[in-house]
């Protein structure tokens, strides 16, 4: 861990050693604004494209959380973004990014990759206990077989897979078919009991919970929990809703403990979870803000405009304050029925394409200034 | 005589077992990685009659703290 808390002013292990969802909100405030601080100041001394996006950008004096700058995300898309030398890069990971577009490019060095891992498994157990549950994986295994380069799917799936134990592939590697056998026997070795089950939204709506459906099946778990990522866009297209989807999952897997994450592979760890009462939460280790498209400032809760990310885990690439392509809510702060503290929002789907056009322009004038590495 | 422990890591991560010391780490050969690190968990749990928790299997970093949370169990690997 020493290459992680090597960054002057970073005081890491206290996050690490706080409550995941415990703080009250000034008090994370504190502690968020001086680690983003540290962060944005390290970037800018090791990663020279980043320095001159701030130099730019007019942003000169120390930044706190507030106005720590924000990096759209699809300038991963662009540039190779780096704070380390290529030789302490462990594992490049991308993702699948939206059709014709260059996919992003995320390099960690062990020190974050490691952070990343002991954040996820902080806040996992906040949902689902320390207890390794007998885990279906709701793909198929081909998706982990390539070791050297994962897709954000691959990685995804292998670090939820820590969670779980004695686990099982859901579908086949042919045509994403339901593996009737690998199914059953699972089926059958955990009958009554809780189990763990994990996959993206899509896929297990279209790929498992319907086909259960039409085959009218019905798994024998009880209490089982199935987590699920990977956002909502083509299921609105079907018209399902996040209570239907929950709905299906208890009627077809006995899954009474469903919750949905966002996240994203440039900020990897630090996820946001949603909690008993549907709402997404940010963990001590990240924030979220929602600005107007036009004058990028912070829109009251409860009003809708363009989700920043922030966390507090990005150190070998420049990646802690980012500006998504989703449109987002302020559900509320420190109120939320489930008793745990800090914001939590709803994500409302993709800014609509003129938007995205907007946000490009804003950050256009830089790009072209910037070096490689 | 030949470690146990260090017999089934070099069995688990088809490595020779001359190369296996408490002081290999995860993630530093290209036949412990995360893939490997579940197959490696498994087969602890099988041959220690052990059942790992997940903040048990993250702090395996290293074959000699694998040795130390098996401990925590009164496993002597």
């Amino acid at each position: 861990m020493s290459e992680a808390t090597d960054i002057p002013g970073s005081r890491i292990e206290a996050f690490l050693e706080a409550p995941v969802f415990g703080l009250p909100a000034a008090e994370k405030r504190a502690l968020l604004d001086a680690e983003l601080a540290a962060l944005t100041a390290h970037h800018r001394a090791s990663c020279p494209a980043y320095a001159a996006i701030l130099e730019t950008t007019g942003h000169t004096a120390p930044a706190d959380s507030r106005n720590a700058p924000f990096l759209p995300v699809t300038l991963f898309k662009l540039h190779d973004l780096l704070s380390v030398p290529r030789e302490a890069v462990f594992k490049t990971m991308t993702s699948s990014g939206t059709t014709g577009q260059a996919p992003s490019r995320i390099f960690l060095d062990a020190g974050t990759a490691a952070l990343q891992t002991r954040v996820l498994a902080r806040i996992m157990a906040e949902f689902i206990g320390t207890r390794r549950l007998p885990m279906l994986v709701i793909d198929h295994p081909s998706v982990v077989k390539d070791r050297r380069s994962f897709s954000a799917r691959g990685a995804g799936i292998l670090g939820m897979m820590t969670f779980g134990r004695a686990h099982r592939f859901a579908l086949r590697d042919d045509g994403m078919a339901i593996d009737w056998d690998a199914l059953e026997a699972f089926a059958e070795a955990n009958r009554g009991q809780s189990v763990l089950a994990f996959g993206f939204t899509f896929m297990v709506w279209k790929h498992f919970l319907e086909p259960l459906a039409k085959a009218g099946r019905r798994l024998p778990f009880d209490d089982a929990i199935l987590v699920h990522s990977g956002g909502w866009k083509k299921l609105e297209a079907e018209a399902v809703s996040n209570e239907r989807f929950r709905a299906e999952a208890l009627a077809r897997g006995g899954f009474a403990r469903v919750h949905n994450f966002y996240g994203m592979v440039e900020q990897t760890g630090s996820v946001f979870v949603e909690c008993e009462q549907g709402r997404l939460h940010a963990p001590v280790f990240a924030d979220i803000r929602v600005r107007d498209s036009r004058t990028w400032a912070e829109v009251p809760h409860g009003t809708p405009g363009i989700v920043q990310v922030l966390s507090v885990l990005p150190r070998s690439y420049p990646g802690h304050s980012l500006l998504t392509e989703d449109m987002g809510v302020i559900t509320g702060e420190d109120d939320c029925a489930c008793g745990r503290l800090g914001r939590t929002f709803r994500i409302l789907g993709r800014i609509p394409r003129a938007e995205v056009r907007g946000c490009s322009d804003t950050f256009a004038a830089p790009a072209p200034a910037l070096a490689d590495g | 005589m030949a470690d146990r422990l260090h017999e089934l890591v070099a069995r688990s991560l088809m490595i020779d077992g001359a190369t296996v010391t408490d002081d290999l780490r995860y993630n530093s050969i290209p036949e412990w990685d995360s893939v490997a690190h579940m197959s490696l968990i498994a087969e602890l749990e099988d041959a220690y009659s052990v059942m790992l928790e997940t903040d048990d299997i993250i702090a395996m970093s290293t074959v000699g703290k694998i040795r130390e949370i098996l401990r925590k169990y009164d496993v002597e690997a």
